[in-house]
């Protein structure tokens, strides 16, 4: 049924479709509007049998999945940003113990300082947690993917996050297609778990294991990753044929076949992306993009063939690695072993500053002749930035940054002072 | 259950005779159709107290569900000595997640239970007072304010005894720690610190609360079996001697247990909705020393000379326990002095 609603609201009935038999969940912005739906869900009856659990902390929420699931129900939460990297001990644990936990993360940025607005920084944190991470770029396709991330979880008794940009998707109201049950139901059987909690056949989940067998027990996690590249491709397939939709799969191309320069992104940016891309090739320029899905497990080979042909790619991020640059990028750069081709990385929209076409119309033809530094940062304001470094030259006690900038930002809004 | 006409008590304990109560009287331990939910094997040192409390607590609470028992372990003594990879001492559903979240995954535990329509399946989360009171202490009273149908029980031996005996929220005054070392003017972990987890439990009104010592384990499984019998959320500390970080001899375990009873050091007692029901009465209160005497922990009171001012306030804190709690005075019935004397006697270390 085609509805216009809120993508938190979306993202809640996909999740019900899913039929989770206990949620846990604690606030936090931009996701709480999809665990308020589900609870109203659940209390009115309509999501039933499900236990709606409120907890006390995200660390208690994933702990709350993991002993549900490991008990062999269907497990669901949310959780953004800090909450996020509050939980950080317990997703290594779900994922460590193999337990097929579907979590939404409506992305968002980590501080200091405290920022509520999206980027990536909080899901590119967790990377290497060994959840599988997929990233939504229309509410469609977080709705879609939520349905995908539950046959996915389970078939390989992995967790996955199913992440979607905060406030940008959550708090946009679109046209979403939201399937009937039956079709659902068609599409996900019921969890069928590989370990499980019983007192009639007593098992120990969660033992010590040393030197003797820890690599071999980590290396499970990547092998299931590793499936999961085939897999994901075929799930993304069979949900075609139920719903007819594309959604999901690895990689998804964009005007790339014949492009001399190749734009790399994730989430929602992609749609001003094409915008800008699409004017680009209007004025002849051969430009194209690849939307990363599936950033763990990493598609390297699809990435690689992607690319192959192009002549520069350009990573636009949401996210930054400190001390480095690009956390995307980098994954590229291993796609590309042994190929040359200019590569450039973009970081933008950090706590929620808009990626703006006018901005990327700039910056990729910029990129297309080849004008642009390694390592750029989008609208930044080096203003702002230099006046703060000068200020820590000249004194060792030149006071907090946040509070500094924030005096020159107004300053400079104001006018010379 | 009534009381049985007759009592004799084994001399120098308080332990009556097995085999002269009605078989359905009888101590679970002690019988064949005990669950060894922890079974033999494990990697605990000898005179545990952990071990021997979680014996009792978990066999009794399997004869309480009729098996039908799932557990959850915190990260801690009695999870790394059972399940050293790939060897299991657990003969129940058991799992292991982390340090801080036992309450929570039994939680989720208990949830799935629910939502799958096996209410007959009871939920056990347990850990040590590390992972009860200081870093699990959130989501322990998570569950506890929502009610969640779990019973938690913490095995306290006042100290991180896996990571090598640092200080915990549960460390008595002037013990000495890894991290509260016998040195300095004032030696051994400071006063005024620390908290009780029963009666934080009891703020929550909960159902039941108790605590128990593994010198009295007929007791420690009558209230295992007592919270069995209640639905929500129930708390259980078990007061259990840790030889290697207290310095006590492995034979040791259960008389240290006892004297800190005895003494008022730790108050023996139960709670119902947040309000005491019952005290485990001081059958001959003896005083703290013959409690801090044997423990290595505490040498530094004694040695070179002894520190009597620091014992008066050891001695003052289990005089506070006692009044609180009214421990001392004429306990339900059937106490016979002449059965008591033996082993309580002896101070010396």
């Amino acid at each position: 049924m085609l509805r216009q609603v809120e993508g938190s609201r979306a993202v809640a009935e996909a999740v019900a479709l899913c039929r989770p038999e206990v949620i846990c969940a604690y606030p936090i912005s931009p996701q709480t509007h999809i665990v308020e739906n589900l609870s109203q869900l659940v209390k009115s009856g309509e999501l039933a049998p499900c236990e709606f659990v409120n907890v006390e902390s995200e660390l208690a929420a994933m702990s709350v999945a993991i002993g549900a699931s490991a008990t062999g129900a269907r497990a669901y939460t949310a959780t953004a940003s800090q909450g996020l990297l509050y939980m950080t001990e317990a997703l290594y644990n779900a994922s460590g113990l193999g337990l097929p936990i579907v979590m939404t993360l409506a992305n968002r940025a980590i501080g200091a300082p405290i920022n509520i607005w999206n980027d990536h920084s909080d899901s590119m944190s967790q990377r290497d947690s060994g959840w599988i991470q997929l990233y939504a770029e229309t509410n469609q396709e977080a709705l879609d993917l939520h349905i995908q991330a539950f046959r996915l979880a389970e078939e390989l008794s992995t967790p996955v996050m199913v992440c979607m940009d905060g406030f940008i998707l959550t708090h946009a109201v679109e046209r979403v297609e939201i399937p009937d049950q039956e079709y659902v139901d068609a599409f996900l059987p019921a969890f069928q778990p590989r370990q499980v909690l019983d007192p009639d056949e007593p098992i120990s989940i969660g033992a010590m294991v040393g030197p003797e067998a820890f690599m071999e027990v980590k290396y499970l996690a990547h092998a299931k990753q590793m499936q999961a590249l085939e897999l994901i491709p075929e799930i993304a397939a069979d949900f075609k044929d139920a719903f007819g939709r594309d959604s999901g799969g690895l990689i998804r191309a964009y005007r790339a076949e014949d492009a001399e320069t190749i734009v790399l992104a994730l989430g929602s940016v992609l749609g001003t992306i094409k915008d800008t891309v699409d004017e680009l090739r209007e004025q002849g320029v051969k430009i194209g993009i690849v939307g990363i899905t599936s950033f763990r497990p990493f598609p390297l080979d699809a990435v690689r063939d992607a690319l192959s042909h192009a002549e520069r790619v350009v990573v636009l991020e949401k996210a930054l690695a400190v001390g480095v640059g690009g956390i995307v990028s980098a994954n590229v750069r291993m796609a590309l072993a042994g190929i040359q081709l200019h590569g450039y990385t973009v970081i933008a929209g950090l706590g929620g500053r808009p990626i703006t076409k006018a901005s990327l119309r700039g910056l990729l033809a910029d990129a297309a002749a080849d004008r642009l530094e390694p390592l750029t940062f989008l609208d930044m304001d080096w203003d702002v930035v230099n006046r703060e470094l000068e200020r820590m030259g000249a004194s060792r006690e030149s006071g907090p940054h946040a509070e500094n900038i924030l005096r020159d930002v107004r300053s400079v809004a104001a006018g010379p002072v | 259950m009534s009381a049985p006409a007759i009592r004799f008590y084994q001399t120098g304990s308080f332990a009556v005779g097995n085999r002269l109560l009605d078989p359905e009287q009888r101590s679970v331990q002690a019988g064949e159709q005990r669950m060894n939910s922890i079974t033999c094997g494990h990697r605990a040192c000898q005179g545990c107290g952990e071990a021997l409390g979680a014996r009792y607590a978990l066999d009794a609470a399997m004869r309480a569900t009729n098996g039908q028992m799932i557990a959850a372990n915190a990260t801690g003594c009695l999870e790394v000595f059972s399940t050293p990879y790939p060897e299991t001492s657990w003969r129940i559903p058991w799992i292991h997640s982390l340090f801080a979240n036992a309450p929570a995954v039994s939680t989720g535990i208990a949830a799935a239970l629910r939502v799958k329509g096996r209410e007959d399946v009871r939920v056990v989360g347990q850990g040590g007072d590390g992972g009860t009171v200081d870093i699990g202490m959130a989501c322990l009273s998570g569950m506890f304010e929502r009610g969640d149908d779990v019973l938690y029980i913490c095995y306290d031996n006042e100290a991180y005894m896996n990571t090598g005996v640092q200080r915990s929220g549960a460390t008595p005054p002037a013990a000495r720690t890894a991290t509260t070392q016998a040195v300095g003017p004032e030696p051994g972990n400071v006063f005024g610190q620390g908290k009780s987890a029963p009666l934080i439990a009891m703020a929550h009104e909960i159902p039941y609360v108790a605590t128990a010592t593994v010198a009295e384990l007929r007791d420690l499984e009558a209230k295992v079996a007592t919270a069995m019998e209640i639905r929500g959320a129930r708390y259980l500390h078990v007061f259990v001697p840790c030889p290697l970080g207290w310095g006590t001899a492995s034979k040791d375990t259960i008389r240290i247990a006892r004297l800190a009873k005895e003494s008022g050091i730790f108050p023996v007692f139960e709670a119902r909705d947040g309000e005491v029901t019952d005290v485990s009465k001081i059958r001959r209160q003896v005083p703290v020393e013959d409690y801090l005497r044997p423990q290595k922990r505490f040498a530094h009171l004694f040695k070179p000379e002894p520190r009597t001012e620091v014992i008066a306030r050891i001695q003052a804190g289990a005089e506070r326990n006692i009044r609180r709690f009214g421990l001392l005075g004429d306990s339900e019935s059937g106490r016979s002095e002449s059965g008591c004397a033996g082993a309580d006697g002896e101070g010396g270390a």
